[in-house]
């Protein structure tokens, strides 16, 4: 099955990059869940979470403060003006300690 | 008077050694700065990447219009930026920007338009209200190390005044002259119209993207929510370019103050040593003909 590739990019920096099975961003409309195969698309969001997912569990996780998501050809971009990462018991990246 | 020429050749030596080691420490410091402004030029990449191409997107799939993709007509007047340093020492930085920045002004003046006037950085911003003029706004932010949050406030800025009716001193362009950062050894004074948007680079051909694409919830609100935001991407990396070009140049001007100083050391040293020889040589000949003096006396 194909897999999407997930960049999430701040204003100053790319904060994680990697390949997913579904990734889930808030729309102003609302959460939207993005799998392998959707279609084009361009959304605003606003303030939320943002979850990652691999087949094994959720794999990255962070509050954005709004910022818009895009998907083209399995590629899915998340672009925040501000994105924390939130402390990830799966995964430890070293972010959410001491922040 | 013995000693006399000799003591002032000292005291030169002194001072231009002191001065030399604060020209050294300059260069030093804009050395290490340097690379952490590339990296940070290099961090800000993706994100500018990604917005550009979401704006090509919009942009491909749409045909939408938008106020900051128009041009205006109700107004003449311009909006410039002018993006400088916060301090001297960086040899003909600021100059040169401001030269670049006189030449616009003429080129606008010929066309007929008035200009307002957004500065950022100290020595610009004193070149100008030390002349007297009226500036509409001003930053001094810390030229070498520009925040994300710096540029958001000047975007916000340049955009209010962007958006605002012509009677309000509404400006129907915005000119950006900044320092394009080619190599450590070039760096060029560049000027930008930034507005209205000429969105061209980063466009793929449309026949490379899916025709479908889904716009949440409209294209013309996620232009709405695009574009600021791509101007401050844009703005940030202005910044963030005029800031390693400003190292740069500091590095280099640095460098050749050192050098310099090192070569008036040595000149006045020769000429110190020089001196000292002819005191020496004096009194030689003193002593000598005195001798010879007493001794024809006899």
């Amino acid at each position: 099955m194909a897999e999407l590739s997930v960049d999430l990019v701040a204003a100053d920096r790319k904060v994680w990059s990697g390949s997913a099975r579904q990734v889930s961003a808030p729309s102003v409309d609302g959460q939207v869940g993005i799998m392998p195969g959707h279609t084009p698309l361009l959304a605003v969001m606003r303030a939320g979470t943002v979850s990652v997912s691999t087949g094994d569990g959720v794999a990255f996780e962070a509050h954005v403060s709004g910022g818009f998501v895009s998907v083209d050809d399995n590629l899915v971009t998340v672009v925040a003006d501000d994105i924390t990462p939130l402390a990830d018991p799966g995964m430890d990246f070293g972010y959410g300690q001491g922040r | 008077m013995a000693g006399g020429k000799q003591r002032i050749y000292r005291q030169k030596i002194a001072s231009t050694a002191s001065l030399q080691k604060v020209f050294r420490a300059q260069e030093l410091i804009a050395a290490s700065r340097i690379g952490k402004a590339r990296a940070r030029t290099a961090a800000a990449a993706p994100f500018a990447e990604a917005i550009t191409r979401a704006v090509s997107a919009v942009a491909v799939h749409t045909t939408i219009e938008h106020l900051l993709t128009e041009p205006r007509h109700d107004t003449d007047r311009c909006a410039i930026l002018i993006v400088g340093a916060d301090r001297g020492m960086a040899g003909a930085y600021t100059a040169s920007i401001l030269r670049e920045a006189e030449k616009l002004f003429g080129n606008l003046r010929d066309e007929g338009k008035e200009y307002d006037l957004y500065v950022a950085g100290r020595r610009a911003v004193s070149y100008y209200t030390y002349r007297g003029h009226t500036l509409a706004g001003s930053w001094e932010y810390g030229s070498d190390e520009p925040t994300p949050e710096v540029a958001g406030e000047i975007a916000d800025t340049l955009l209010h005044a962007f958006q605002a009716p012509a009677a309000d001193g509404g400006v129907g362009e915005l000119h950006v002259v900044y320092t394009q950062f080619v190599n450590m050894v070039t760096q060029k004074p560049r000027v930008v119209r930034m507005l209205p948007l000429e969105v061209v680079e980063g466009v793929s051909a449309p026949e490379d993207i899916e025709p479908l694409y889904d716009f949440e919830p409209s294209a013309s609100e996620v232009l709405d929510a695009l574009l600021p935001r791509y101007i401050r991407s844009r703005l940030f990396s202005f910044l963030l370019e005029s800031a390693a070009s400003e190292l740069a140049s500091r590095q280099s001007a640095m460098h050749t103050a050192t050098d310099n100083a090192q070569d008036l050391i040595t000149t006045y040293t020769r000429k110190a040593n020089a001196a000292r020889q002819g005191d020496i040589t004096q009194e030689i000949t003193e002593i000598v003909s005195g001798a010879d003096a007493l001794a024809n006396s006899h």
